[in-house]
């Protein structure tokens, strides 16, 4: 008998497509004393719990970027940033996912710039509710912080006392709604 | 192929249009080499005159950049930075920021002074100009101070150092080009 408390719990069975239209990946960096936020507009998303290893995953169209000024959204594409021409998307595949009760944690590998890193998700997995056209859908809410020098995504400018305008450390956030396949 | 090169300076003996010169000459053959020859016609950036149809200068050098597969700038050094109508040129060009045609398009920068440091400053600061116009930058410098007593009769560099350098920022310019050309077939 084993000593050990087993506190994963499964994921509800299924495989689970995203609702892009209520799903949002989303990015934020300290830039001067504030924060600098922006999110990618095509987004794809996967959670597949039919087998033992439930497997998450995503990607952004790094394009599809979508920031408040026209200048800046072109400025990230560029081989400055993203390089989008090169490396088109981002993209995560879990490793791992441990669930205990609403609080999951998801880890794998996230690619950006062509670079993969490991990286550890947290966040909330709601449970499933029935829409009104039948369909099951569940809430997963995950984010993580990555440093972006890790993936050569190095732009930066310095402030007149010398300390770099734009941090190093990055926000990611996704909100994902998902829907069981029928 | 085709490379367009564009000297920062506009002086009919300038020392960085030889430079770019030098550097024509160690192009393979299969590499069309185009020295631009209409930056002093640029006029002041006016965002009143950023209209269509652009004024005739500026839809040349649009035109031109466009058409080439990479962009060899030479720059001399006002004033510890590029000069005014250089800058003024890659103003006109890098608007819209989101279609221009410097965006994605492999760049190399080199520089000639009369000084002793070969417009590395100047060279620095066209870099974080072209970067953030969104060109791809290749990582390589040719700094060519003392530029008078730099270049033979022929305009070819006399520095084996130099030339070496040239040779490799050509090179990895090419090396860029045709690593873009394959991502967008």
């Amino acid at each position: 008998m084993s000593t050990t408390t087993d506190t994963r719990q499964a994921l509800p069975v299924g495989t689970w497509q995203l609702d892009p239209v209520h799903s949002t990946i989303g990015f934020e960096v300290d830039y001067m004393g504030g924060a600098f936020r922006g999110q990618f507009r095509e987004v794809t998303a996967e959670l597949d719990a039919e087998g033992e290893t439930p497997i998450l995953t995503g990607s952004a169209k790094v394009a599809s970027a979508d920031l408040k000024d026209e200048n800046l959204t072109a400025h990230i594409q560029s081989p400055d940033f993203f390089d989008a021409e090169r490396f088109p998307a981002l993209s995560f595949e879990s490793s791992e996912i441990d669930r205990a009760g609403d609080q999951i944690t998801v880890r794998g590998g996230i690619t950006i710039k062509g670079v993969e890193k490991p990286v550890e998700l947290t966040g909330t997995l709601g449970e499933p509710i029935t829409d009104p056209y039948g369909r099951e859908r569940i809430s997963l809410k995950l984010d993580t912080k990555i440093d972006r020098q890790e993936f050569g995504v190095n732009w930066n400018v310095p402030l007149p006392d010398g300390t770099p305008a734009l941090a190093d450390e990055v926000k990611l956030a996704a909100e994902l709604y998902l829907v069981r396949e029928a | 192929m085709k490379v367009l090169a564009i000297s920062g300076s506009l002086r009919r003996d300038s020392y960085n249009t030889k430079l770019l010169r030098a550097a024509e000459e160690l192009l393979p053959p299969e590499v069309d080499f185009v020295l631009y020859p209409g930056v002093k016609d640029v006029p002041p950036y006016d965002e009143e005159d950023d209209v269509q149809p652009a004024p005739m200068a500026v839809a040349a050098l649009r035109s031109a950049i466009r058409e080439a597969d990479a962009v060899l700038f030479a720059t001399p050094e006002y004033n510890s930075s590029v000069p005014g109508s250089l800058k003024n040129a890659l103003d006109w060009v890098s608007r819209p920021v989101a279609t221009n045609p410097l965006r994605n398009k492999p760049v190399a920068v080199v520089g000639a002074s009369t000084g002793a440091f070969g417009a590395v400053w100047a060279q620095a600061e066209l870099r974080k100009i072209l970067a953030a116009i969104g060109a791809r930058i290749v990582d390589a410098e040719v700094a060519v101070g003392h530029a008078p007593t730099r270049f033979d009769e022929a305009g070819r560099l006399e520095d084996e150092e130099l030339q070496d350098q040239l040779q490799e920022t050509v090179e990895a310019l090419l090396a860029e080009t045709r690593a873009r050309a394959l991502v967008l077939v």
